[in-house]
């Protein structure tokens, strides 16, 4: 018989001095130790470069400037980090702070590859002054059309909200996802 | 659904809780949607020693200069396990705090007690083999925040969790036994589970006190658990 489950430990806003633990240098500490999740994917790693940006905003539309964005992704075999044929020098975890004046985030990272049935796509982690609990969601990639079609996540969304998940061309290698908390359009977040 | 116990929400703060206003314009509006079975991550990043300086644990020592910051001095430690009672060994703990006076040392804190030039208030660390992790560092200080009038935290240590999967990633705050701000504050007051409340108050622990050095603080992390779990215990056949 299995036993009652112990109860999990409840969650607390990150508040707005995330940064001093998860990004000491962004606090700016004179003396910061090293940051933690700068680097996705080694210079040696194959995959098609990609940078992606977006902005966090709230139910005014404003930028969300304290927000920590985590993100964890495949390799461009769709792989993960820690499994077996996974791309030397993949970490797949990056951790990037909201800019203090703009909002702006940035990952350079490798594109993903399609994992099993689903398309490439990047998960993301979203902590915040005023989250009480962090906040998962997913990025796609506009130019992956067909992969997109047949994803059973995007699929089990109802039409209207699949848009929201999918990064959109700035460049030819730049990637735009914007969060929207609150709002018409709402991004969708995830219980996993 | 993944490869974790479903979250139990009643122990979870929601994400509108009014009384805490920043959560006015950041609460999405719309219910969480449940992640298809089999396409959540079932795994996450992994550390090691090479990731960590020899210090990072200690900020009574890892931002010292001329001399040891001011303050509480307490060892800070406890057991990271998931819902089944197993310990979670090597997963990255990291920690935040104020200084004894309330102060961060952070570019966006204006608040008027003064910096510690001795103390930058963060630290990290990897459970052990059994799940048992440790800090050094002091016990840091209440301080005002603009929520409304006469607003303030209880003593708090930030601590950020990334467990052995995406779906266990945790962020929580600790409380220290004994604070009358606990039961005014609007952000701990966000979890509706008074017993949920209660879990994240370290409690002292004098037999892990350092006679003539430092109190101790417990506070015990529990994650997520593994549906495998769930399914190992079943009968045979099943």
């Amino acid at each position: 018989m299995a036993k009652t489950p112990l109860p999990e430990t409840a969650s607390q806003t990150a508040g707005p001095y995330v940064h001093i633990g998860l990004a000491p240098k962004v606090a700016g500490l004179e003396r910061p130790l090293p940051t933690l999740g700068s680097e996705i994917a080694g210079p040696d790693v194959p995959g098609a470069r990609i940078t992606l940006e977006g902005c966090v905003f709230d139910g005014d539309g404003k930028p969300v400037t304290d927000a920590m964005i985590e993100l964890w992704q495949a390799d461009a075999r769709g792989r993960f980090a820690g499994s077996d044929g996974c791309a030397s020098g993949f970490q797949g975890w990056g951790r990037e702070a909201a800019d203090f004046m703009t909002g702006l985030w940035r990952f350079e990272t490798i594109k993903p590859g399609s994992v099993g049935a689903q398309a490439p796509h990047l998960a993301i982690w979203i902590v915040a002054r005023g989250i009480n609990i962090g906040l998962h969601t997913r990025a796609y990639f506009e130019d992956e059309g067909e992969a997109n079609a047949s994803d059973p996540v995007l699929v089990s969304l109802v039409q209207n909200r699949r848009a929201g998940l999918i990064a959109r061309h700035v460049s030819p290698r730049v990637y735009r996802f914007d969060i929207h908390l609150q709002g018409p359009q709402e991004t969708v977040f995830f219980d996993l | 659904m993944s490869g974790y116990r479903a979250r139990d929400w009643r122990l979870q703060p929601p994400a509108l809780t009014p009384a805490y206003k920043t959560t006015r314009l950041r609460a999405p509006s719309t219910p969480l949607v449940q992640m298809p079975e089999e396409c959540a991550p079932e795994t996450g990043p992994v550390f090691g020693h090479g990731d960590l300086g020899p210090l990072d644990h200690d900020l009574l020592q890892n931002y010292a200069g001329d001399g040891a910051p001011i303050g509480e001095r307490i060892l800070l430690h406890g057991h990271v396990m998931d819902q089944d009672a197993r310990p979670v060994p090597g997963t990255l703990i990291e920690i935040w705090q104020a200084n004894a006076g309330g102060r961060y040392r952070h570019r966006n804190d204006n608040y008027l007690a003064p910096l510690d030039p001795n103390f930058g208030g963060c630290g990290r660390t990897l459970s052990d083999d059994k799940g048992h992790y440790r800090f050094h560092t002091l016990r840091p200080g209440p301080y005002p925040w603009p929520n409304s009038k006469n607003s303030w935290r209880p003593a708090h240590i930030h601590v950020s969790i990334m467990g052995l999967g995406f779906p266990q990633r945790l962020i929580t705050q600790l409380y220290f036994e004994g604070d009358p701000l606990v039961a005014l504050c609007p952000i701990v007051q966000a979890i509706p589970d008074k017993s949920a409340i209660d879990r994240l108050v370290a409690r002292l622990d004098l037999e892990a006190a350092t006679p003539f050095d430092c109190l101790a603080y417990r506070f015990d992390i529990v994650l997520r658990g593994s549906r495998a779990t769930v399914f190992e215990n079943k009968p045979e056949g099943m």
